[in-house]
Parts: structure tokens; sequence; C-alpha cells
């Protein structure tokens, strides 16, 4: 996935995207064929001519350019064409934006994940454009019989002289020019800029305000019917026996089976992959109305086989987690210096347990997926964050080649990495296939808080030592997590070099793990928003220990790597964002009302540098409002869409706030115990504070948004919260504590 | 069962089960998908619609209660998308993902019908029932200042507060 060295730069394989994306070309008629051969360009029946995979141009000079990725409210429909809007120099006036199918063929690193599109893209998107520009110069050179370097671009014309040719003019005959090559084409210096930079709004908009169909769930199919899915409560379960019967005389219901695909997979299960989903199993129940159907599950009576997931419970987990917090940890992650030593020779210790609950994804468009077999294949519409590796897995566990499933990338309703995980599709699929029609499944609210790849709880068992000068000289974190032997469950690792590693001489990160038959799964920032509320809390109470302000004391710590040490993250630029959410927040300068403070917290994660000042207010009595939050960003030299960069900022942000103030996933006999918005709650408008961005523009790669500002937002709250009522927050939520004080 | 209403402006007659809620009449009797599921227990605000002017959560409203009713979707608020509020989500930006966004903008729209000039109290007060996942809450409380503005001079299609879109608003 890392297609970006650690300088930043695009690596080899960063390359490879645009030559097999090039390649991709070929198979559609050798459009943009890398090996130089004259591509068999026309101008199709409809007067457009495809500049390549990416760009249709018609006579009136409007473009349309393929958003290639899926888009899940992160903002990718619209920057990336604009990438290639900027390049081939047309005004953006004059680009219509069409949603790609998944297509191996013609396009590259199809996901949405990882805050990846910036880093991954932003070169390779650039270059489509200037490639197409180059082709639509060199037909006008042509034509007025002059050479392409004395020829400019300007708002969708080529100009020479006192000539000029809109792009529309030119299209067919650009179509007949030879590609350049794009990985040496030249590409505009950032101050010539005339759409990258702009604040351009989402190009869904018209279509979002006026409630046009843009989502999985608006799909229909003609002949289609609706279908819903029962599975065991318990995590793995799986159905002996139903009253099939009964279901299907119920009103809408047209027919109700059990999906066993266990039974019928065999050898042909899916192999384990990135991420990996378990097989369906469950009760389906068929019909014409989705309410109708939905509601004949109550009458279904199973028996269920429970499996052995039925004797997990959250309250085990933590008696677990103390116990195995006593015993020596089952492995070393990291370990520098002699952090024992060190933390016996200390002027001054501290010990703190700190812990996090399970979380759901809880995206408001709840799971569904479109199926239809027919001419040999599979066509799916689908919210899916990850189709390629979806299409690989269905393969599999259908038994049918990949080139025979289509899939139709839908607007998605949030994604948030739940929708990393295909389980929804698999389950339509297999149903479409037993009831022999084409069907949409929708989960309900139930199914999607209660099925989910949760992101996982963890315990951290923290020392900490500093010498008489305060500063912090020892680190050790017994992290008590989920997994088997040495494989931690998804998303329930921590990176080795996480910090503090490297800023301070002695560390120690060792883990201990709980076997788990609950899926977990990446929620937006994994692991990142969970360890960031761990160390960032840690650190504030190892500053109040030795007596300094707490901003400062990051500060220094962030000098105290020796030169020439690896770290995670260039120290630098976290210190840059640190010094401006400073100066932005009035950190330390400004008069507060009893009962209100100010709580800072750092993160690097996604290549992002995030620092952030939470200002909240606590009453004696213990209720909690949170006033404001600053943040400070740097992601690099250039947002490309500093509307959309905003947005993901201050959304980002309230989510973390979300998480930290009130959501937890329990469990109960394998079961989960929250089931809907009234016990998993979600951030609402009335706490949502007013959230201040300020960048940092650094000369580095740009990188993406949709992940690294959430992360310092849990600490940065509780930070403050300890500030007004000197109480410490070591779980979450902050909803089960007492925050009185007096 | 035949239940007569009127739906955005057309008299419309549907025979659905009484107790089927007016959310499922309208996405999959009447094929009108701007009205969303998102909870089914009106805990998210993504179905809402008006009924007689007033924000009802189509989930938990049993299509007989409708029998006479006006009601009106995200597909009937202005005939070409024009409603001040639907100008000012655009020109502010502020959909990420968009799915709760039609609800968001049926609870704005009746806010302002019986509150032209809502301050940020009055707006999270009458807002805190609409949930937005992706937290696109202080570009709702700015669009719905930016529409209160565009419906007190219809004829500003000044893009004055565009900046504030991309800005570091508050």
């Amino acid at each position: 996935m890392n297609a970006v060295d650690k300088k930043g730069n695009l690596s080899r394989r960063g390359f490879l995207h645009v030559t097999a994306l090039a390649g991709g070309g070929m198979l559609l008629g050798a459009r943009f064929p890398l090996d130089g051969a004259r591509g068999a360009f026309a101008a199709t029946a409809d007067a457009e001519t495809a500049l390549n995979a990416f760009i249709r141009l018609t006579p009136d000079g409007i473009a349309t350019i393929m958003a290639q990725n899926p888009e899940i409210g992160q903002g990718v429909k619209t920057m990336l064409p604009m990438l290639i809007a900027e390049e081939l120099d047309i005004p953006w006036s004059q680009v219509r934006v069409e949603q790609a199918d998944f297509d191996a063929s013609k396009y590259r690193g199809q996901m949405a994940g990882g805050s990846m599109a910036t880093p991954m893209h932003y070169q390779s998107m650039r270059r489509v454009g200037a490639a197409a520009r180059a082709m639509l110069v060199a037909a006008a050179a042509k034509e007025w019989k002059t050479k392409p370097e004395k020829c400019t671009t300007e708002a969708g014309a080529v100009h020479f002289k006192n000539k000029s040719l809109s792009y529309g003019e030119l299209a067919s005959a650009a179509a007949e020019i030879e590609p350049p090559n794009p990985r040496t084409v030249p590409l505009k210096d950032a101050k010539d800029f005339r759409i990258i930079g702009q604040e351009i709004p989402g190009v869904d908009n018209p279509e979002i305000v006026t409630g046009e169909p843009l989502f999985g769930i608006d799909v229909t199919v003609p002949g289609m019917k609706y279908a819903v899915f029962e599975k065991c409560r318990v995590h793995g379960g799986k159905v002996k026996s139903a009253n099939l019967d009964a279901v299907k005389a119920s009103p809408g219901v047209t027919d109700a089976f059990v999906v066993d695909s266990t039974a019928e997979a065999g050898s042909a299960a899916p192999a384990p992959s990135m991420f990996q989903v378990g097989l369906p199993n469950g009760i389906a129940i068929v019909g014409d109305s989705w309410w109708l159907i939905n509601e004949a599950r109550s009458k279904l009576e199973v028996t269920w086989d429970e499996g052995p997931a039925a004797s997990q419970s959250t309250a085990a987990f933590d008696r677990q987690a103390e116990e195995l917090s006593k015993q020596a940890p089952e492995q070393d992650l990291r370990n520098d210096g002699d952090a024992a030593g060190a933390l016996a020779s200390a002027a001054k210790t501290l010990e703190a347990a700190y812990q996090y609950p399970f979380l759901a994804h809880a995206p408001l468009e709840p799971q569904n997926t479109t199926a239809h077999f027919h001419d040999g294949g599979l066509e799916m519409w689908a919210p899916i964050q990850t189709p390629q590796f979806a299409r690989g897995d269905l393969a599999k566990a259908l038994g049918i080649p990949e080139d025979q499933i289509t899939i139709h990338l839908t607007r998605m309703g949030g994604g948030f990495g739940r929708r990393l995980y295909w389980d929804y599709m698999l389950e339509a699929a297999l149903i479409a296939r037993q009831a022999e029609v084409p069907v949409k499944l929708v989960w309900n609210r139930e199914d999607d808080t209660r099925f989910d790849y949760f992101r996982p709880g963890g315990y951290h068992y923290l020392q900490g030592g500093l010498d008489e000068a305060g500063k912090l000289t020892a680190w050790r974190d017994h992290f008590v997590s989920f997994g088997e032997g040495r494989r931690f469950a998804a998303s329930a690792e921590m990176m080795p070099n996480e910090f503090p590693q490297g800023f301070v001489p002695n560390f120690a990160l060792q883990a201990s793990k709980m076997p788990l038959g609950i899926p977990t799964g990446a929620l937006r920032a994994p692991t990142s928003n969970a360890i960031s509320f761990v160390v960032q809390s840690f650190i504030d109470e190892l500053a109040a220990e030795a007596g300094k302000d707490p901003l400062q004391f990051r500060l220094d710590l962030l000098d105290a790597a020796p030169a020439g040490t690896r770290t995670a993250f260039d120290p630098k630029r976290m210190k840059a964002v640190l010094e401006l959410v400073r100066e932005k927040s009035g950190w330390g300068k400004v008069d507060l009302p009893e009962g209100t403070a100010q709580g800072v917290a750092f993160h690097f994660s996604h290549r992002g540098y995030f620092a952030e000042v939470v200002q909240a207010t606590v009453s004696k009595e213990g209720e909690l409002g949170v006033d404001r939050i600053w943040v400070a960003g740097d992601v690099g030299r250039q947002l490309v869409n500093p509307s959309n960069a905003v947005n993901q900022v201050q959304g980002a942000a309230l989510d973390g706030l979300g998480q930290a103030l009130d959501q937890e996933i329990t469990f109960d006999g394998g079961r989960t115990n929250e089931s809907n918005f009234h016990n998993f709650k979600l951030l609402r408008i009335d706490q949502a504070p007013p959230v201040e961005v300020h960048w940092v523009m650094s000369d580095n790669q740009p990188t993406g948004l949709g992940e690294p500002a959430l992360p310092p937002v849990p600490p940065a709250l509780c930070n403050a919260i300890f500030a007004v009522t000197g109480k410490r927050i070591r779980s979450l939520p902050i909803s089960k504590h007492d925050l009185s004080w007096a | 069962m035949a239940i007569a209403f009127t739906l955005n402006g057309k008299s419309t007659t549907v025979d659905a089960p009484p107790e089927m809620p007016l959310l499922w009449v309208l996405r999959d009797e009447l094929d009108l998908k701007g009205t969303k599921f998102g909870c089914g227990r009106s805990f998210c605000g993504a179905c809402t619609v008006h009924v007689d002017g007033e924000p009802e959560r189509s989930c938990r409203m049993p299509v007989s209660r409708a029998e006479g009713k006006e009601i009106t979707t995200i597909e009937g608020l202005s005939e070409d998308g024009a409603h001040p509020v639907q100008l000012a989500w655009q020109e502010i930006d502020v959909p990420q993902c968009g799915y709760c966004q039609a609800g968001q903008i049926m609870s704005a729209s009746a806010l302002l019908s019986s509150n032209p000039a809502p301050t940020d109290g009055d707006i999270d007060e009458a807002m805190s029932g609409n949930i937005c996942r992706c937290a696109t809450y202080n570009r709702i409380r700015a669009a719905i200042h930016r529409a209160a503005d565009i419906a007190q001079a219809p004829s500003a299609t000044s893009h004055e507060t565009a900046t504030g879109a991309g800005g570091s608003e508050a």
C-alpha cells in the first residue's frame, strides 16, 4: 500500500501505478499506451472522445473526468478529478465528474483507506491530465504547423500567437496523437495552479441537497426483491433449525431459507486476506417490501449453535487483563536501554492503568448490497471501500472467476473503516444465488451495530520515571490486547516505535494477549485512535508530576531524541504544530473562568502531524461542556481542496470527541449489548463546539486528511478535565466518570 | 388499504398496510429515495420530512397517519433545488458523505419557517435530533445562518460567505 518512501517521494512502486494505469488503458483499445503505439482513437458515436481511461471530451469543450476511488465522504470524488483538471488546464466549470466502476484493468488503487488517496495519487492523477493536455497541444501545433513548445494552454483552449482552438475542437485530432510517456510529461509549477488549492464544493452537492439516489441503499434493479439476514447474536454462531414455514407465511415474504456458506464452501473458503471476513451463516428472508420482511424477523424461532464466543464478555476481559498485568508479559515489542533499572533509580515514578472500550463504526447508511446473477456472472452495486479485495474473496467463496464479478461503486453514507470489510456483499451474493432473483440486502440499525468489525478495546499498564530535573528517563507499557500466539487481532496491535520511543533513553513496550471470538477491524485512524489517548494522557500525568506546563513538557520531550535517532516521525514538524496551536489557542495566556481549562495533545498518524487544544468547562456538580477545539496540522506543502480539508479535520476532531464522551460497545455471552443510537451514542450538534483549523505549510509531499486529526482529541479533552477537576480519566468513555469537584 | 395524502404538492394515493412507516412507503412504494433510513427508531433524523409543515420522523410514522395530510420530502422542498437552505448548503459546502443531509435540510427548513433568524442556541435545539455521523455540525450552523440571510434578501446571490467554507472558521 505504501507508494511513498521515507523522503515522501513517489517510489518505483508509485510510478508502477501510473505504468499499470496506462497499461490498463491498452486493454481498452490502446487508448493510452505506454509503448508509444499509435492508439486507436476515434470520436465515438455520441461525439465523445476518450483521451484515456479518465478523460472524455465532447465538442462543446466539456471534459468528463472519471473519479476512480470509492467516495465515503472523504471528498475524493472531487479531489482526484481536480488533480486531473489542473494539469489538463481546463476551467472547473467545464468539468463533469462521473464515478468509475471498479475496474482493475483501467485503474489502480481503487480503495478508500489509510488516508492514502492524496499521497498515492497526487502525482499520478496530475500526470493523467498533463498527458492529455500534451496531446491536445500537439494536435493544435500540427494544425498550425508549429512546434508544441510554442503553444500555450489556458481556459480549455490551446493558443499560439493570435490563434486559438478549444479543447472540444481539438478532441478528435488529439485522439490521433501519440500519447506521451506519463512518467516524463512535465507538470505545472505550484505557482501556476488554478484549481489545486481552490475551495471547490463537493461535486455531488447538487444531488445531495435535492435527494437524488446516490447511495447503495437507493439502488433498484428490475425484478429485484428485498432481503434481510438474521444472524446468531453470538458472534460466530450458526443456525441449527428454524421455523421457516411460519416466516414464509408472513405478509410480504416470498422466500426464507438458511444460508450456510461454511457447508458449501469447503475447500473454496477464502484464504486469509488483508481484511478477512468470515463466511456467512444465518437466515435469509426475501420479499417485496423491506419493511414487511424486516417485521417478519420477529416471527423467527431459531435454535442456534452459539459456538465458542458465547463465553466471552467485557467483564471477563477486564478481569483477565487485570490478571495478565500482574504476570510477566508474553512478548517484548521493543526494548531500548534498561527501563526496569531506570525506573528503580528514577527520582520520581508514576504508575497508571489505562483502558479503552470496543467501538462500532456506525456509518449512517446501514450495510447493503444489491446482487444480480445474470449471463453467467454476478453484478453488484455496493458501498465498499475495498472493491478489489472484496472481489477476490467473493470469487473464492462463490467459486466463480473474478472477471465474472462486476462491482459498481456507489456513494457511501460514511465508511470510517467499516466498509473495508465486505461481509454484507458476500451475504447478498449468497442470498441472490439461492433465491434465484436479484436482491437488495439491507441491514437494519441493530444488525449494523451488533455485527461490526469493532475497534478493539485494550489495556495499558504504564510506568514512567523522571529525573530530578523533571526529565523523562524511563517509560514502560505492558499492553494487554487481543489475539493468539504471536498474532494480534485485527487493529489490536501496537507499533513498536510508538511515541515516546526514541525520545526517552529507557523504553520498554511489552504485550500480552487474550483470545477473542469477536470480529475486530480498522476504525478511522486505527490503533492511533486508542493509543493516543493512553500515551498523551500519561505524558500529561508525567508533566504534572514534574511540575511543568504540559505543552512545554511536550516540546521539551520532542527535543529529547539524541541526534541521529530514528523516530517514528519528524520531531521538528510536530514541534511546529504544537507551537502553532499554543499561539492560536492562547495557551497559558488567556484568563479562563473557574471551572474552565485547556488540555493539549499531539499525535502523528497517516503521515499527518496534528496538535490540538480542547477547552472544556466542568461545573462543580460534574456537568461537562466542550467550549472549543483548536487544531494545528501539517500535511505538507499543498492542500488540494482547502474547503474539504477543513471539513475533514473538523469532522475528525468531533468524531474523536464523540468517541471520548459517550461511546462503548460491550459484550455479554458473546453478544453485543448495544443496538442503536440510544445506547451507542453519536455526537449531536448541541455537543459540538466550534473547531478552529490552522495549518503549517511545510515543504513536504501532500498527504491525507481523513484520519490524522482524530487521535489528539480524546486525550486533550481528558487533560482539560484534569486541569479543572484534578481527576484523571484513565478509562473511556468519559460519561462513566463522576466529574464533580469542589 | 388505500391512503390518500398530498405529496410534494400532488394528490397521491397508496395501497399499503396502514402500519407501514411513511419512510418505506416513500422509498419503496413511491420510489422517492431522498428520505433516508438510518435507525428506524426516530433517533437519527435521517428520515425527516414535513407533515403539514412540521418536521416529522417518517420512520416511526404509520402511513395511515398521513391520510389527508400535506407531506413534503427533500424532492419537493423546491422545484429547482433553489430553496435558501439548499443554496446555503452548497455555498458553505456542508456535506461530507451526504447521507444525513436530506434530513438535516428538512429540519433546518422547518426551523427557518418558524424562526427566520435563529441563534446558535436555537439551531442546536432544533437540530439536535439529526445526527451527522461525519460531524459537519460547524458548517450546518453556518449554513443555517446563511440560509436565513438568503431568505431575507433573496436577490443577494453573492458568495460573501464562500470563504467561510474553507477558512479556519469557528
